[in-house]
This record gives C-alpha cells, structure tokens and sequence, in this order.
C-alpha cells in the first residue's frame, strides 16, 4: 500500500475564512438596517427577543439532545448482527418518515399531543432523529470487516470492539450526521410557533402578519446567528473529537 | 504444541451443508513453524480460525499444549493468541502504539509496561519508536504496517501465534526483507506458529512442516523438505511444481553435504560459506562448468569441500 494521505487538499485544515465571509455580509446587513433605520425598529424588540430565544433555546436543546441520544442508540442497535434482519427494511421506514414535510410531522403531533410546547418539541425531535439514525447506522455498517474481525480474533468483547473500534471509527459520519440533523432542528423550530411551542418564530411570524418588518427580523436575525453558532459548536466538537487517524480533517 | 483432532466445519447453505473443513489431525511441536497451504476455498484459512474460535467447528477437538480448547472461554482464549491478518487489520483510529498496546490492555497492564513493551517490539521489528509510536496506520507503508501488526500479534508473549496470509499485502522485495526478519526473531522467540499461504516459495522458505489441503482435506502435513522429495500424491505434486528439486536446495545448507577436508581453496576459484543454501552452490556449479567447490567457514577458513555427488546422494537420500 503507497503512503495514504489523510488529508485532502480540497478540505482547508481548519480554515476561518467562511466565519470571516459570514462576519463580513453581517456587517454589511447591520450597516444597511442601521442606515435605512430599520435597526432602531429592531431593537424595539429588545425584552421579547430575549425572552422568546430562551424559549427556543429550550426547544432546540431538549429535542436536539434528545435525538442525539436516542438516534446514536437506535443506530448502534440496528447495526448489531441479531438486528440485521430487519436493519434495512427500518432504514426504509425511516427514509419514508424523513420525506415527510417538517410541518406535516408538527400538524400531526399536534393531532396528538395538543398544542403546546411538548408537541414542538416531540415533533422537533423526530424530524431530529432520522438523519442521525441513519448516519449512525451506515457509518458502523461500512466499518471495515476485517478490523472487527481483527479485534475479535485479538479477544475483544462486543462492547469493547463497539467502545474502541467500531464508533471511533464511524464517529466522523455520526458527526456529520449529527450536524445535518442539527441544521434542520435549528431551523424548523421557528414553525414550532404555528402549534404554540413559543420561540423566535412569534416574532417572524406576527411580523410577515402585521407587515412590520423590524419585527419580522428581530426574529430572523437572532435565529440565523443561533443557527450559525450551533453549526460552528458541531463542527469544532466533529474536529476535536474524531480521532486524527480517522480524521479527514485533520492531517497532522 | 497445537494439535487439531478430527476437525471438521460444515457451513449451512440453502443446499445443505457444505464441508469447508473435513477430519483434519496434525500436530505442530511447540516452537515450529506450521504453513497451511492450498488453493483459495481449500479450507486453510478456515482452519486457523478454529483454533481461536473465530469459527466454531462442527466437530473435532483443538489443543494447545495439551489442553482442550472447548474448556476456554473464547475471549480469554483469543488473548493467548497471537492474530496477524493482512495490514488492513490494524486500527486506524489508533496510533502504532495503542495498537500494539490492545491486548496488553485488555490483559489489565499498566500504561508504563504496555509503553516500554511497545517500545521494545518496535526495535526489535527495525522500527525506531521515536518516530513510529504516534503515528496513525495511515501514516505507514505497507511493509511498515505489516511489522506493525506482527508487533501487535507479540504484544503479550503469547506462546501461539496465527497468521493469516500476513505478507501477502507487501510489495516482493519487502516481503522477502519481512520474511528474512521474521525468521530471524522466530530463531529466538520460538512462537509455535500457524501461517496461512498459498505461496508455495514462502512456505518452503517459513516453514518447519508444510500441510496442505485441497477441498478442505488435509492431503500432506510433512517437512518442506520431505513434501518436496516425496508429495505424497498427484495433487500435492502439481502444487508443489515440477520444479521442486530446485526449490529443496533452498532448505539444504552446504554443512549438510560437505565433505570436510583442510585443503585450501585454489587462488581466484570461487568458494562457498557452510551456511550457504544449495542454490548457490548449483549457480555456481553451472556457472563455473565444475563439479567441486571449496567450503569456507565465517571466518574465511576452508573447511571442506562439496561435489556434485554429494549433492545428488543428499537429494536422493531424504
């Protein structure tokens, strides 16, 4: 085998420069509110942002933590050999669910469990989940055999071959699954709003409503940095804890 | 010692079973290497994996040194094994030194022991810990990776080691150059030792006992030197190749043949070492168009001499 380079040359090792971009078009779209006055109609909002960003920072942390664990679980459950039976006709079914449009999942949970937060969230979670199963899954599937079997013959228990071999080894998928799932969980939860989950989406909404624009972004602004924010976390988290020989984002 | 009695493994398919392994008895003295060598699908591979229970036979009994495997449990049984598998086999995720370091760990060692372990069997494999210990798999050549996963395979001293074709990933000349090393450490570490091959030159040269199989069946288990001298059948004289004359020179050193005398050797007349295989000396006999060459020691000394005869009643002899 020729020396593998881990790196690829069309991934920037840890590159700034898109948060530079981003940094710079914001600065560029504040000094336009600011200039056309719109900024001072922002900033009206003030309490209600704070208040209604808590709300949906509650929404976007308890169902997204939630799916975390319970994707990564039914993942590794469906990959076990006992499961693998039934692993691809579930895959299915999780793929049929994933096509469902997120305001769809929402109307039904409302059918449901009422309006309210819990439904937000439980409808949240779900559309949550799925990307983060099915990632989990696939990355543990496409292990390479020989290396569990390697770790077997070396008198490795299950568990232990899960711990030190399989999930390091599938961790840079899970993560980009995790990234993907967290994506849509940040941006759907302003529609959690339409069943009475609360969050920036009151803002957004009763904005498009009333025609006020400065109350439409005094939603949208702070939803569009969380969802930044959130995927900066995720990407630093899938940098540092995705062992470096697994890593293709880091070379050295 | 290893001794398989009997072994059989039927596989279940939609058409019945299938016997990838059937009644197979050998027996491999403790510090010998065993090469198991056949076709793809003749069993071999299936064979090795019994022994660490990998695979679990259908029927038939494995003991190492004398003791039943079936009274083992499979996991605290694997850790007294070593396992080489082709390169790809080391885990990726895990420096050179973590993975030479996993069995140790499993067994409970101390970081430090684990640490100077690793160490030592980098050295001793030709490779400098300094620089090797935090690299990542990705990180190593083919033949680098290879020694590797042998140092892995040695980590915890087990007294049996199993290896699944562990070469056949490496490039020629760094398989020879592997090959020539293992043998060197086998000299003093005296692992007993199954090899998976379907090289028959790597199995000539590696092995103590060669067993070949065919269809799952074990058709000869005999040293290199008598397989080659005598196959035992058609099959194993069609796998062995009609040239096996000439690969038994490889096993036979000149000591064996030469006739000791103090007669020097004539000035510029070329001469061989005692620990000289046969193939030299043949190149040597055909080269020079002669029938006698003169034997020196390591110290340059001569020695002896060894003749075409001597040759020939040795090769007839076995």
């Amino acid at each position: 085998m020729p020396l593998r380079s881990l790196g690829s040359s069309t991934v920037p090792q840890r590159s700034l420069l898109p948060y530079i971009v981003l940094g710079i078009i914001a600065l560029a779209i504040v000094w336009g509110l600011v200039a056309t006055g719109v900024w001072n109609d922002i900033l009206k909002y003030r309490k209600d942002i704070w208040y209604l960003l808590k709300q949906h920072l509650v929404l976007v942390a308890v169902s997204g933590s939630a799916a975390i664990v319970t994707g990564v679980l039914m993942g590794i459950w469906l990959s076990r050999p006992w499961m693998a039976r039934h692993a691809e006709a579930t895959i299915q079914v999780v793929n049929m669910a994933t096509a469902i449009p997120t305001l769809g999942k929402l109307a039904l949970m409302m059918t449901i469990l009422g309006i309210g937060a819990l439904p937000a969230i439980v409808g949240l979670w779900v559309a949550t989940l799925l990307p983060i199963i099915r990632n989990t899954y696939v990355g543990l599937k496409s292990v390479p055999g020989p290396l569990v079997d390697a770790a077997r013959g070396m008198g490795m228990s299950p568990g232990t071959i899960l711990r030190r071999v399989e999930l390091p080894n599938a961790l840079f998928v899970i993560f980009a699954g995790v990234r993907t799932a967290m994506a849509i969980n940040v941006g759907t939860a302003p529609i959690a709003f339409l069943i009475g989950g609360g969050g920036l989406g009151e803002l957004i909404f009763t904005g498009i409503d009333l025609q006020e624009f400065g109350m439409m972004l005094a939603g949208a602004i702070p939803t569009a940095l969380l969802a930044v924010v959130v995927d900066f976390l995720f990407g630093q988290a899938q940098y540092w804890l995705v062992p470096r020989g697994v890593n293709p984002l880091r070379n050295s | 010692m290893i001794r398989l009695d009997n072994l059989t493994k039927v596989f279940a398919t939609g058409q019945g079973g299938v016997a990838s392994v059937s009644g197979v008895t050998l027996e491999v003295p403790a510090g010998a290497t065993c090469v198991l060598l056949g076709p793809s699908g003749c069993g071999k591979t299936t064979t090795l994996r019994m022994i660490n229970r990998l695979v679990a036979p259908t029927s038939g009994k494995i003991y190492i040194d004398g003791k039943d495997t079936d009274t083992v449990d499979p996991v605290a049984l694997r850790r007294t094994i070593g396992y080489v598998i082709q390169q790809i086999g080391l885990f990726p995720n895990m420096t050179v030194a973590q993975n030479i370091g996993v069995v140790p760990t499993l067994l409970g060692w101390d970081a430090g022991r684990t640490r100077t372990r690793a160490e030592e069997l980098l050295a001793m494999l030709a490779l400098d810990p300094v620089e090797f210990m935090q690299r990542y798999p990705g990180e190593l050549s083919g033949g680098q990776a290879q020694r590797v996963g042998v140092a892995r395979a040695l980590a915890a001293d087990p007294p049996v080691l199993l290896m699944d074709e562990p070469f056949g990933a490496v490039d020629p000349v760094n398989r020879e150059v592997i090959q020539d090393e293992f043998l060197r450490m086998q000299k003093s570490l005296r692992k007993t030792v199954l090899f998976v091959s379907h090289d028959i030159d790597e199995a000539v040269k590696m092995a103590d006992f060669i067993a070949i199989f065919r269809a799952g069946k074990l058709e000869q288990f005999a040293p290199p030197d008598e397989m080659l001298a005598r196959p035992a059948n058609e099959f194993v004289a069609g796998f062995v190749g009609t040239d096996r004359t000439l690969k038994r020179l490889r096993r036979i050193h000149v000591a064996e043949v030469m006739i000791a005398s103090d007669a020097q050797a004539v000035d510029g007349a070329p001469v061989v070492r005692t620990t000289d295989d046969l193939r030299r000396v043949a190149a040597l006999f055909l080269e020079h168009g002669v029938d006698s060459l003169a034997c020196v020691d390591e110290g340059g000394r001569a020695v002896g001499r060894v003749t075409r005869d001597g040759v020939a009643a040795r090769l007839r002899a076995a």
